[in-house]
Parts: structure tokens; C-alpha cells; sequence
């Protein structure tokens, strides 16, 4: 069911003001023909680089997640140069290492159906048709060769008795193709990845910079030619110059200050790139995960995710009555307990997908019935109740199937979940913006590449469970290392110095920024702008979003970014180890992101994944999506600073596929 | 709660350091440990004061990021990364004493920040299958018996942290190298390798500074991630059987 006739071409976009409208944009790499055909003929005619010219040509590669470190490891092997960047001190310890559930692949082991199409076929519905087709079969394609190459390496995926893997079903998808590694699914394709860029460090063809952060990209004559980067022990600003950039610097859930993404999750080197000439595409598709350990005080600095199987046997509840918040759930009588999600959906029940059950959650919030502790004036919680599984099932089983998550959440609470019911709510977890790309990862800056969750391209408007990994690991080790080849191919390449303008343009403006930073010296620290921020952008450009609220948010962060750069106090020297002086850079960056955020949000007038926009939603007050007018990718063009952004639209052309509108009641 | 703070300070890797004690006066028994700590520096940069530095990243116990001896045990008195470690361990009116990791060959950086790049360099001498991108069989064409895939998968789940030398009194890194040995040489992919692994990075830990196992079990007990000890029975196991090949 498609709206439509509702949005008549004169009225004005609820965004009217804030942006400018641009030319269309068209992805010249889009293949045609065939689906099944078409990364095949895009490798094929992908130009080669030979081998004794390869360790003349030079890539960087920031990042050293699932993406990050599957690319460095994969040039590498081939021959080039390879420089390879992340913040933490290892490469080990990027945040694809906290991925739980598993990782999808086409493999069909189980002879239950799965094929390429159907992977590719769950992954455009699921993301509500927003994503590039072409891309999403590729991703399908290449899963496979995702697990033998782990397999490869070693990654103990689970097994079963004869030896052979072990495959389960995900995110209510009908066929079991999630590979997984009991809990610790990411962790364990990271170190794989990992392992293999140790590997070529010791073969002498990858260098790795630890502790380092990019803080810019250098464009000479167009083209992406290299970063400036802080070394975060020494404070030293290094020039690293190279023919290629890539990009695989990860999300930035936390513009929200509260998600279950890494302390160091950032922005920067998107936005960085952002404001050089890169598109940011979709910034506003937000994945809100709807089973995190609720926040317990002000304190609060980060969210814990629990898995979503817990939703196979809890029953979801918040009391009817407003005044039984804050009495003990056991004390609360059946008739006077509301099963939400059991009474709106009975079809599906607690199993709804994860931008329903998360929205219908923050709905009994919002009307004053969430439990837990008041944070603020307001309780953020709901009960996923297991007394009636523990009595069904026994304590024991139910002990067998879920212990470690029972454990990390009494650890976490100080509260024992087989006696209380658990409070869940949901927090940001994932973002499906990111840099618009064409089909070989190539941002609008020649030479720039983005990959995994950097980019925007395969996951639409919602992401499905075990999906992030797959694009990761398909970027970094099958993907990327056949563009860049072609790129690589016109090589070899103008060389470039210090002295050139374009480098010390980058690298003046980096240290100018930095030195405003340190001299400032206001009365709020780093971390109250960014609290601050991201209550403003949980609240009005979060699950729910609404043409005032996000108009009011544009202005509340106009002001803070004012603010901030009136009144933060960064303490310590910029040449040492600061990591007051870190989160500032990084906070400057998500005040500028937010507010696209919510223009993005504001300007796309129809509810779409994770995205609820209250203006469009059907009589019973589901997600209505509108695809007569935004079947596109919308993407950003940065003009300055006192500028509005130019909207640029890529116009989404479904060939193998029908566009359904969803339904799970 | 009221809490007393007596805390590691030192500038930079050159500079001595000393302990310095601080006051917080409203902890919730809610906090992690490292919010009590953002708490802390908070408090510090209202005052001009320069705040603690500390590593942490995931604060969900798996990158392996944080780590802090607290009151004398790597990551404190529960068997858990430091991020997942609650006030709630502790009572009203204590003194806890917080240090950086204790080693050698973690030399610090700044205060509670320490440089673990010598555990990248014993994976980097041979902690990995050689497998390039794209030439790896169908997975299914090399079975693993089950038992064997648990094993590797037991040791696997190491997060390279840090805390089994920090809290060996000699020093060593045995147990995060026996991890490494165990995951891969369980696995039928391993094998080619196998000797030379686990000669090279032997070689390389000892490089490094790490010091000698004496089976103390003090790795294993303060392990978040529970690696068993017996994993460095199989390093011993290897190291020899290795030497017995003429490696």
C-alpha cells in the first residue's frame, strides 16, 4: 500500500529554509543487466595493476574494524602499500568486536530454501526498500565467500556433532543462515581479520598507526591524497600522504551521547571528509535497538544491549495504572498488567520486528507507565517478565538458554532477574547513513573510499540482525580490493609532498582547530555539550520525530554549538595525551552532524525503518512509507558553514524486486 | 556512598609518577567503576585540574580495552573487565587505590593508560593462519570435530586485556600466548603452521620482556574471560614437540 496524491508538488517541503535543492545524482558505476550478472561483469572489467607496479601504490585505510582491517589485510596481500590507522591502541579492539548474534550467508547448508535471492530478497524488504539493489545482491553474492575465508582462518564458528557448522535462524527470518560464534560473533571475526593484518605487518607490506586519530583528508587537484592525523600520545600532527584514501571509520551512533556503540565512536573522519566534498547520504536512518539495559542515573555513560532472543520466551508489560510504577511488579496483580505488544500485534506478539517493538515501548514511557528508577522526572523501562517461562520451562532451562545474559544483567542492575522481572528500553545501536558511495565504495571525492558502516549503501532505512557483519567483511575483503584496483590501475600517480598547498592548508586548519580548542577555556566540560546534545537529538530526532520537534532541535543545537565554541573548557596541552582534547574535536563534529540529522529527518516527510515520522502513519498508527516521493537516497552536499546544505536525490530503481508495503499485525 | 581515591599520576612515559588522593562524596552503588571515574575527572576539570587519564572503549566487557589493578588485583575484586565492574562491590567509606597495569613490557603513557603494542607484535610472529583473501576452500570441506571447535572456541574468547600479566608476579604473558597457541593449533586449519608458530612467538615474548611462567594460576583466577590454565600446558606441549621436530 503506497500513500499517495496526499503531497501535491506546491506544497512546500516541511524542511523549506533549512536546505537547498540540487541536481539529481546518478551512480555512473551502477552496473546493468542481469542482476546475477552484474558484480561478475564489474570485476571483469575492474582494470588490473600489476604486480611489480603495486608496491608503488600506496592506500590508507582509517579503521581497523570488520571493513578496516579485511581491506588493509587484503591490499596488503596484494602488493600495495598499505597504511592502516585506528584510535585504540590495537587494532584488535574495534568496535565490530562487540557484535553478539551471528553473521548471515547464503550458504543454503541446511537445504531449507536460502539462495542468494532470498538473502538478497529479506535484506531490500527489511531495510524497507530504501537500499540500492544492486549493491544488496552483490553483498548477498559475496556472503558466502565471507565464511569460507573465515573458516580459513581459523574463526571457531559453532559446530554441530559431525564436524560441520552450525547455522541458526535470525531477526524472524524464516531460514537459518546466521553463522555465529556463541555470543561473541564479532569478536570472533575481528580477530580473524586482525590475525590477518598482523600477518602482513609482519610481512612488511601493511604499517599499522596506533593511537591515531584523522583529523582531515587532503584533497590535491580533486582527489583524495592522503590525512593528517594526531598522534594521540604524543600529540604530534603527521602528514601521511598515499594515492588512495579509504575510509572505514565506523558509525556515529553516539551523536545520541547514549548507545551501545564504543566510547570512541565518532564522526570525524566522515565529517571531515563531509565538508571536503564527500556526500553524507541518509544521515537520519537510525537503528534503535529495542533490548538495552535501561539507563540508571545521570551518571550514565553508556548502554548495554541485550540479545534480542530474549523476546523468544519474556512476555513485554508495563503496569495499566500509572500509580503502580513504582510498586514492586511481583505485587501487581495479571489483570492489571498491560502485554502491549501481546495485545496491539497478537499476530506476532513480543516478536514484532525492532523498530515496532521499540517504538511501542517508548509510547507507554511517554504516557507516564515505564518502570525502573525516575532519571530526570521520567521512568525509562519496560518488564520482560520470564515467571511465566521459568514456571513453563522450569528455572533450569531457562537457566541453560539465556544464563549469560541473566548474569550481565544482574551484574550491571545489582538485581536478580529470575526473581524480578528485567527493564528493558531501547537505545541507539546502529546507523544505516553514512557517506554516500557509488557501486565501487567511491565517494564523491575521487580516491576516497568508504566502506561498512561508514558508507550508506546496503542496509536502507532498517538493518536486519546479522547483516552489519556480512557488509563489513564483504566491503573489506572481496568488494573493495577489486575497485580500488581500478582505480589503482591509472596509476602511477603525480607524487606530492609536505609543501604542497593542499597539505598545508589541511594540516593548518587542524592545528588552528585544535588551539581554538585548548584556548577557550570556558566553565562547561566536553561531556556536558555532548549529554546535552544527545538529549536533544534522542528526543526529537530519535524513535518518533515530528516536523515541530525536529525544527525545535535545529534550534536548540544552533545554540549549544554556539555555546560550545563560546564557553567549553578543554584543559592540558596539545602536544601530550589528552582525552579531554579528543572528545572536544569529536563533540564539535557531532553538533555539526546533528543538525543534518535532523534537516534530513525534517525534510523526509514519510515514517521508513527504524523512522517514524508522526506525520505519516496509517489509521491504526503503523509506519506508512511514501514511496511516490522519497524513493530515493538523499544526499548531502556541503556548502559552508553559514551555507544550507544541498539536497542531492539518487532516484531508487527496483528491477528485481516489487516494493511491498510492510505488515505484521 | 563516600569513596576515598588514592590514584597512579604521572605525566608522561618520561616523567616519575606518584599517588594522589582524592575525594568523592555522592557514588551511586549503580556506577561502573570507570563512570565513578568520569565522575572524578568531571569534578577535576571544574576545579582546572588536569583529569585522570584511563583507557576504555566498548564498556561492555569485550574489546579489552580498560584495565586496572584496583587495590592490588587487575581489574578488581570481581572476575570481570573493569567495565563491568559496579560500586556496588564496594561499601560507604572505602579506600580504593587504582594503578595502571604492572609490567615491563606494558610501559605507561599517562597515568592509568598503559602500551600493550608488544602483545601485537607476539600475534604479529606468527599468530595467524596464512590464508590469503579469496583462496580459501568451501567451508564445509574441512570437518571439525566438535569438541575440538569448543576448545579452540574456549580459548578464543581471550580479549588480549592484559590483566594475566599484570597480575603474574613474574610478568608473563604465558596465558594470553597459550590462548592463541590452543585456538589455532585445535583447529585443522592450523596445523601447517603449527611449529613455527609457536616457536616464534614464544621467541617474541621473551623478546618483549614478558617474564617466565612458574604455574602461580594468578592469569587464570584474575582472567575476565576465564581462559583455562591448562592452555599453557599446551604451549609447554607445543614449544617441545616443536623443538623435537629440529625447529
Amino acid at each position: 500500500m503506497t500513500q499517495v496524491d496526499n503531497h501535491p508538488e506546491h506544497e512546500p517541503n516541511d524542511a523549506e529554509g533549512y536546505f537547498v535543492d540540487g541536481s539529481p545524482l546518478i551512480d555512473k558505476k551502477q552496473p546493468t543487466g542481469p542482476i546475477a550478472e552484474r558484480w561478475e561483469n564489474r570485476k571483469f572489467n575492474a582494470r588490473l595493476a600489476a604486480p611489480a607496479n603495486r608496491r608503488n601504490l600506496s592506500v590508507i585505510i582509517v579503521g581497523t574494524g570488520l571493513a578496516g582491517a579485511s581491506a588493509a589485510a587484503t591490499l596488503g596481500e596484494a602488493g600495495y602499500v598499505v597504511k592502516s590507522f585506528c584510535y585504540q591502541d590495537s587494532p584488535r579492539r574495534a568496535h565490530s568486536i562487540a557484535a553478539q548474534g551471528g553473521i548471515n550467508a547464503a550458504k543454503n547448508y541446511k537445504g531449507d530454501g536460502d539462495s542468494v535471492h532470498r538473502l538478497f530478497y529479506d535484506t531490500v524488504k527489511g531495510g524497507d526498500y530504501r537500499s540500492r539493489e544492486s549493491n544488496v545482491y552483490r553483498l548477498a553474492e559475496i556472503s558466502r565467500n565471507i565464511i569460507d575465508q573465515c573458516v580459513a582462518q581459523g574463526v571457531p564458528f559453532a559446530r554441530e556433532y559431525g564436524g560441520l557448522l552450525d547455522n541458526r535462524s535470525f531477526g524472524g527470518v524464516q531460514v537459518s543462515r546466521t553463522f555465529y560464534a556463541r555470543g561473541q560473533t564479532g569478536q570472533q571475526l575481528l580477530i580473524g581479520a586482525y590475525q590477518a593484518l598482523e600477518r602482513q605487518v609482519a610481512a612488511g607490506t601493511v604499517e599499522t598507526f596506533t593511537r591515531h586519530e584523522m583529523l582531515e583528508v587532503i584533497v590535491v587537484d580533486g582527489k583524495a591524497r592522503g590525512i593528517i592525523a594526531r598522534d594521540m600520545v604524543t600529540g604530534e600532527i603527521e602528514t601521511h600522504l598515499a594515492d588512495v584514501v579509504v575510509l572505514a571509520s565506523g558509525g556515529y551512533g553516539n551523536v545520541y551521547f547514549l548507545s551501545t556503540n564504543a566510547m570512541g565512536c565518532n564522526v570525524t573522519a566522515t565529517w571531515r571528509a563531509h565538508r571536503k566534498g564527500a556526500y553524507m547520504a541518509n544521515p537520519c536512518y537510525t537503528q534503535i535497538h529495542p533490548t538495552c539495559i535501561p539507563v540508571s542515573g545521570e551518571h550514565q555513560s553508556k548502554l548495554t544491549l541485550m540479545s534480542e532472543s530474549l523476546r523468544n520466551d519474556g512476555r513485554i508489560w508495563v503496569p495499566k495504572n500509572r500509580e503502580d510504577c513504582d510498586k514492586d511488579p511481583r505485587d501487581i496483580p495479571e489483570e492489571d498488567r498491560d502485554y502491549y505488544l501481546e495485545r496491539i500485534y497478537p499476530a506476532f506478539g513480543n516478536l514484532v520486528p525492532r523498530d515496532i517493538a521499540s517504538r511501542q515501548a517508548k509510547n507507554v514511557c511517554d504516557e507516564g507507565r515505564g518502570v525502573g528508577p525516575l532519571v530526570g522526572d521520567f521512568r525509562r523501562g519496560v518488564y520482560l517478565d520470564f515467571a511465566q517461562a521459568i514456571e513453563r520451562m522450569g528455572k533450569e532451562a531457562v537457566e541453560e538458554k539465556y544464563g549469560n545474559l541473566f548474569d550481565m544483567y544482574a551484574r550491571i542492575t545489582g538485581e536478580d532477574p529470575y526473581a524480578v522481572p528485567m527493564r528493558i528500553y531501547p537505545a541507539v545501536h546502529y546507523v544505516m547513513g553514512g557517506l554516500w558511495v557509488d557501486y565501487d565504495l567511491s565517494s564523491t571525492i575521487p580516491g576516497l573510499f568508504v566502506t561498512g558502516e561508514a558508507n550508506f549503501s546496503d542496509h536502507g532505512a532498517n538493518r536486519l540482525g546479522a547483516s552489519a557483519l556480512m557488509q563489513g567483511l564483504g566491503d573489506g575483503y572481496f568488494v573493495l580490493p577489486n575497485t580500488v584496483r581500478d582505480y589503482l590501475a591509472d596509476g602511477p600517480f603525480e607524487k606530492i609532498d609536505e609543501s604542497h598547498p593542499a597539505v598545508v592548508e589541511a594540516r593548518e586548519s587542524v592545528e588552528s582547530r585544535i588551539n581554538t580548542l585548548l584556548s577557550i577555556n570556558g566553565d562547561r566540560t566536553v561531556d556536558s555539550f555532548h549529554r546535552e546534545l544527545g538529549h536533544i537529538m534522542w528526543e526529537y530526532c530519535g524513535m518518533e520525530r515530528t516536523a515541530e520537534g525536529l525544527r525545535k532541535a535545529i534550534d536548540l543545537i544552533r545554540g549549544l554549538r554556539e555555546e560550545f565554541w563560546r564557553n567549553v573548557k578543554v584543559l592540558g596541552s596539545a602536544e601530550s595525551l589528552n582525552q579531554s582534547l579528543e572528545k572536544a574535536g569529536r563533540v564539535a563534529d557531532f553538533l555539526e552532524l546533528g543538525e543534518l540529522m535532523c534537516i534530513d529527518a525534517l525534510h523526509r516527510k514519510e515514517s521508513c525503518g527504524g523512522h517514524f515520522r508522526a506525520e505519516s502513519q496509517t489509521e491504526d498508527g503503523e509506519a506508512l512509507r511514501n514511496d511516490e516521493e522519497y524513493s530515493y537516497v538523499g544526499a548531502w552536499e556541503f556548502k559552508g558553514d553559514e551555507a544550507q546544505p544541498v539536497l542531492h536525490k539518487e532516484h531508487l530503481v527496483y528491477t528485481a524486486i516489487e516494493m511491498k508495503q510492510r505488515s505484521y499485525k | 556512598m563516600r569513596i576515598t581515591l588514592k590514584i597512579w599520576r604521572q605525566a608522561d612515559a618520561a616523567s616519575d609518577g606518584a599517588m594522589h588522593g582524592y575525594q568523592l562524596d555522592e557514588v551511586s552503588e549503580d556506577m561502573s567503576f570507570l563512570e565513578m571515574l568520569d565522575v572524578l575527572n568531571e569534578d577535576l576539570i571544574a576545579r582546572g585540574e588536569d583529569p585522570v587519564a584511563f583507557d576504555s572503549d566498548c564498556r561492555e566487557g569485550i574489546c579489552g580495552m580498560c584495565g586496572l589493578m584496583i587495590n592490588g588485583q587487575a581489574h578488581g575484586p570481581d572476575v570481570t573487565t573493569t567495565c563491568q565492574l559496579h560500586m556496588r562491590s564496594f561499601k560507604d567509606g572505602d579506600e580504593i587505590v587504582i594503578e595502571p597495569w604492572r609490567s615491563n613490557a606494558f610501559p605507561v603513557l599517562k597515568d592509568l593508560v598503559v602500551d600493550r603494542s608488544s602483545f601485537d607484535r607476539v600475534i604479529q610472529a606468527g599468530g595467524f593462519i596464512s590464508v590469503n583473501t579469496g583462496a580459501a576452500p568451501d567451508a564445509h570441506a574441512v570437518p571439525v570435530p566438535k569438541d575440538k571447535a569448543d576448545r579452540a572456541f574456549d580459548a578464543a574468547t581471550c580479549i588480549g586485556c592484559g590483566a594475566c600479566v599484570a597480575a603474574c608476579p613474574n610478568g608473563s604473558a604465558s596465558l594470553f600466548l597459550g590462548a592463541k597457541i590452543t585456538h589455532l593449533g585445535e583447529l585443522p586449519q592450523g596445523q601447517a603452521e603449527r611449529d613455527r608458530r609457536v616457536v616464534n612467538m614464544v621467541g617474541q615474548h621473551d623478546h618483549e620482556g614478558f617474564g617466565g611462567c612458574t604455574n602461580i594460576g594468578e592469569c587464570t583466577s584474575s582472567c575476565p574471560k576465564e581462559i583455562p590454565l591448562d592452555v599453557i600446558s599446551r604451549l609447554n606441549w607445543d614449544l617441545h614437540a616443536a623443538m623435537r621436530h629440529g625447529h
